[in-house]
């Protein structure tokens, strides 16, 4: 008797490509550092939403963070900056093409130290872009040593006690204007995948501050950025749900609780409150919370806010929807009669 | 010793008699914010409408309001337009340094001063001309608040009258410099220039020796400063994005290029700007946002001065290894911090030649006038894109925030140059392509653009100088020697597509002199000089980019000793040439350097060769 095998059914998404289509480079980052699970995430939401990778951009600063969007979507382009300074680079590539869909990674080193200048001041521009901060509380990549986002006494594995006062990013992004901020942890699949789902949906700057354990040199006893911390410490204040706007929106609404948020592309983000009343739109709450929690000793996640109305950078400089990049001659120099004229008024 | 040359056929025996014509300096020295620039640019404009040459020069401090400044405006027959080291004709109207001014001129000068600083008692060899400023303003200008700017109208009257300067042209100038909206305010300042024409032609008798007679010089010219020169230059480039912080004396190259822009390049059907200008928080910023707009295909620039370009070394090394095409326009000025920031100076030129850390080089290229700063702000464009590489154009705030005459700019004849960019449709011909491979065999690779090129095959991932030819991650030792050599190709491909050097050769000249940018004019006139007073010849090569080419080598060949002009304490311009030179060439080399914070003159220039000839 004999059988024939035939291969199943090729998985694809809605414009037919398979989800190793998103797929990067091999990881060379350590067993078990979390920036590779937010990396999978990464490739799972692109590849479900079903977008095109060669219309997405990729950039990063220094650290093994930023080495991470090289594992994650081959087809897309990347620009590996300089440490600190991804925004600017951003920044400028996505005034030289609008239809950019841009992804940023950054670690909390690359943000929260070196790069807390340029953060700030893309967080007042609204640029549409997704930056994610994996952040491990340690630099990584020089190994192991205090970033500005590591909490007040937590220890390093040679003993060092950390003396100074961290950054919240999220408290950072919430105040100078990002209009989308979340926390997560690499470990929570669930929440994390909705919230970059929402976030690839979202028309503004998104700041996803991502707990991201370096299992090499700062996951053990004392340090705050642990596995083994989060798990005792992750309090989610919010169970969120993402529908894409090309799936049948007219979900069943469950009794109380529920709050919706169309986003710019008419996807739905569902946030379902969890005990406490926390409103992601109301941002002087989500500040509250961020201090109150800190001084619990929580770790609060979730969605933290969401703004959907507020016009992007291109809005802001009035730019033409065509790229500027290639704008073709005819719209980018003037007419000669132009030159005399202005040469005739300085005669 | 004065350069002022008598009129043929003029001199007579009496010092009364003797007349210069068109050929004198003019100081007016004031307090900065004190509204003298109005006064200035129309003294210095109704002598160009005129017909003859000249050149103003603001010497300034780095303050808002209340210290000393001296604008200086040259009439010069013969068209020099550099600094005249000399002082013809002050005009004192800042009490602080009226003193030490009237000391330092040569004897013959003359003095317009205002009249209780009683300058006329400290030297009996000048000659004097008070006038009571503050007596005069009163009835031309009821308005109180107004008068102190009013004021200084009144020594273009005053000037006028005693230069020969008509009338009829300070008012063209002073309604041109109003505008048409401002037509009350032109009439108050023009009723003060009247008082004081007036006042002269009542109260003095003429002693000096200088004044202005028309000529045919100026004719269809323009005058300009070289910032928006070059901010020209880039908008008629098609610049896209413009980032900036601002800096003097850079700032007024943005500034007058927002202006051109909001003017000249918004859609007309849409009413939307087809350019963004992003005020950025910090060089560091404003020099990612040019990298990663030339890198996604944009015309990108930024312009800065000497601390943004440090600011800016790590990510123009990173431009350099990414290959990411952008201009910087360096307005070079003195200094470090407080360190005479509205002072000139050549002293960028060895660090942006070579700036940031590793093996690197980049192209500069080196206007001298107004006209240049158009055409090679314009050209720059083209290298950048054409060589995927970080491009400067090196100024200096005596070119840049200065006012120059300038032939009207001409319209770009070749059409804007993109450099090697793929469509979707040359990848699928291609079936791929790789990133940093010599295909053409001058070193440029081929590139497609974020989101423009969109192919599932246009996708490379960028990163500094660890990566092989197909853009992938590599620490091999053959892929990055492979790549820093098909670098230093590429940097000669560049060598070969620059502007090559302005050549004089003179047949009986043993020496010639070597300069870059602003020291043109000074080294013009010093020829000049060397020629008329010690019978001296010389050859002259003006360097119009970096990397040099073979020309500079056959210019130091034909003489037996070349002298390189800086305007630098450590001879940076010579520096630069030790890099590509032979000892052969090298030994006929002499340095020539003045590093004061002034605009080189010719005078300094003409003095140092001599001493160094021996003449
Ligand atoms: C200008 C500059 N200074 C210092 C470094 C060295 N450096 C490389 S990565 C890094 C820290 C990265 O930390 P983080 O952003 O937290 O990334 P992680 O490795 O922890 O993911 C530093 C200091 C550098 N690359 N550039
Ligand atoms: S050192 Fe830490 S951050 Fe870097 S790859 Fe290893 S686990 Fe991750
Ligand atoms: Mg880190």
């Amino acid at each position: 008797m004999s059988t024939t095998v035939t291969p199943p059914p090729r998985k694809v998404n809605r414009i037919g490509l398979d989800v190793l289509s998103y797929k990067g480079g091999k990881t060379t980052l350590c067993a078990g550092c979390g920036h590779n699970s937010i990396s999978e995430r990464v490739i799972e939401c692109f590849y479900e939403l079903g977008v095109e990778p060669w219309m997405v951009t990729k950039f990063s600063g220094i650290g093994c963070s930023s080495k991470s969007p090289a594992y994650f979507l081959n087809l897309a382009h990347g620009f590996n900056g300089v440490h600190g300074r991804m925004p600017s680079v951003a920044t400028g590539a996505m005034l030289a093409n609008r239809r950019i869909l841009a992804i940023g990674v950054s670690g909390d080193g690359d943000t929260a130290s070196i790069g807390i200048g340029q953060f700030m001041h893309l967080l007042r521009r609204n640029l549409p872009l997704i930056y994610i901060i994996e952040n491990n509380g340690v630099y990584g990549l020089t190994k192991g040593q205090f970033s500005a986002t590591a909490d007040l006494g937590s220890k390093l594995k040679t003993g060092v006690i950390n003396d100074q006062p961290p950054f919240d990013c999220c408290a950072l992004a919430l105040e100078w204007g990002a209009t989308f901020v979340a926390r997560s942890f690499s470990g929570d699949k669930k929440q994390l995948q909705a919230i970059l789902k929402a976030a690839i949906s979202h028309r503004g700057l998104s700041v996803i501050d991502v707990i991201s354990p370096c299992t090499t040199f700062n996951d053990h006893e004392g340090s705050t950025k642990s596995y083994a911390y989060m798990k005792d410490h992750d309090e989610p204040v919010n169970e969120v749900d993402f529908v894409p706007h090309f799936e049948d929106i007219s979900v069943e609404i469950p009794e109380g609780g529920v709050q919706d948020v169309r986003m710019h592309d008419g996807s739905l983000l569902r946030i379902k409150k969890l005990g406490r009343d926390f409103d992601p739109t109301d941002k002087l709450r989500s500040l509250t919370e961020l201090h109150q929690a800190q001084q619990r000793g929580e770790v609060i996640t979730g969605v933290l806010f969401v703004d959907t109305g507020k016009p992007d950078f291109h809005d802001m400089l009035h730019m033409v929807e065509e790229p500027l990049a290639t704008l073709p001659e005819s719209r980018v120099r003037p007419p000669k009669a132009v030159l005399d004229q202005l040469m005739e008024e300085l005669r | 010793m004065s350069t002022t040359l008598v009129a043929p056929g003029e001199q007579s025996a009496g010092e009364s008699d003797r007349r210069i014509i068109n050929d004198f300096s003019i100081q007016v020295a004031t307090v900065n914010g004190s509204g003298s620039q109005t006064a200035n640019t129309v003294l210095m404009r109704s002598i160009f409408q005129m017909g003859i040459p000249v050149s103003g020069k603001n010497m300034f401090p780095s303050n808002i309001a209340g210290l000393p400044t001296w604008f200086t405006i040259r009439a010069s027959r013969h068209g020099f337009v550099g600094r005249k080291k000399e002082v013809d004709f002050l005009v004192a109207m800042n009490a602080e340094t009226a003193q030490e001014d009237v000391r330092k001129l040569d004897s013959g000068a003359a003095v317009v001063y205002d009249a209780p600083l009683g300058l006329n008692q400290i030297r009996s060899d000048l000659h004097f001309y008070p006038v009571p400023f503050d007596k005069l303003v009163g009835p031309v200008c009821p308005e109180a608040k107004l008068r102190k700017l009013v004021r200084n109208m009144i020594y273009d009257g005053v000037m006028a009258n005693l230069l020969g300067i008509e009338m009829e042209e300070i008012g063209k100038a002073l309604y041109k410099q109003f505008g048409a909206r401002k037509a009350k305010a032109a009439d108050l300042n023009m009723g003060a220039c009247r008082a004081g024409y007036d006042y002269a032609a009542q109260h003095f008798t003429k002693t000096d020796p200088f004044r202005v007679e028309r000529m045919n010089s100026t004719a269809g010219k323009i005058i300009i400063d070289g910032n928006s020169a070059c901010a020209l230059g880039a908008m008629f480039a098609g610049v896209t994005v413009v980032t900036w912080y601002p800096i003097t004396p850079s700032s007024s190259l943005v500034e007058s290029l927002i202006g051109y822009l909001k003017r000249c390049r918004i859609d007309r059907e849409t009413g939307r700007a087809t350019y963004a200008v992003v005020q950025a928080e910090d060089e560091l910023a404003s020099i990612g946002m040019a990298i990663g707009a030339g890198w996604a295909g944009a015309r990108s620039m930024t312009a800065t001065a000497g601390p943004g370009i440090s600011l800016m070394a790590e990510f123009i090394g990173l431009g350099y290894y990414a290959e990411c095409p952008t201009v910087i326009v360096d307005v070079q000025r003195v200094g470090p911090s407080t360190g005479l920031p509205t002072r000139t100076a050549q002293g960028d030129l060895l660090f942006c030649a070579t700036l940031s850390h590793g093996d690197t080089r980049h192209p500069m290229l080196f206007p001298s006038n107004p006209e240049e700063c158009f055409a090679m702000t314009m050209e720059a464009f083209n290298l950048a894109e054409r060589f995927q590489t970080p491009v400067f154009v090196i100024t200096d705030l005596d070119l840049g925030m200065n006012n120059w005459m300038a032939e009207p700019f001409a319209y770009p004849d070749k059409p804007i140059e993109r450099g090697k960019v793929l469509s979707a449709a040359d990848l699928e011909r291609l079936g791929g392509f790789a990133r940093y491979q010599d295909v053409d065999g001058d070193g440029v690779g081929y590139r497609t653009l974020p989101a423009a090129t969109s192919h599932p095959q246009a996708a490379y991932f960028t990163r500094g100088s660890g990566h092989n030819a197909k853009a992938q991650y590599s620490e091999r030792e053959d892929d990055y020697i492979q790549n820093m050599d098909r670098l230093a190709h590429k940097f000669e491909s560049i060598r070969g597509a620059v502007a090559p050097p302005v050549a004089d050769y003179n047949s009986r000249a043993a020496i010639g002199l070597v300069c870059c940018g602003t020291s043109n004019w000074a080294a013009d006139e010093s020829r000049f000089q060397l020629r008329d007073e010690y019978q001296f010849e010389t050859s002259y090569l003006r360097l119009l980019a970096y990397p040099f080419n073979r020309d500079l080598v056959d210019f130091i060949r034909r003489h037996e000793r070349v002298y390189v002009i800086d305007q630098n304490r450590d001879g940076q311009l010579l520096q630069l040439m030790r890099l590509d030179l032979d000892p052969a060439e090298l030994a006929k080399l002499r340095s020539v350097r003045y590093y004061g914070g002034l605009p080189l003159d010719a005078r300094t220039l003409t003095d140092e060769i001599v001493r160094q000839e021996g003449l």
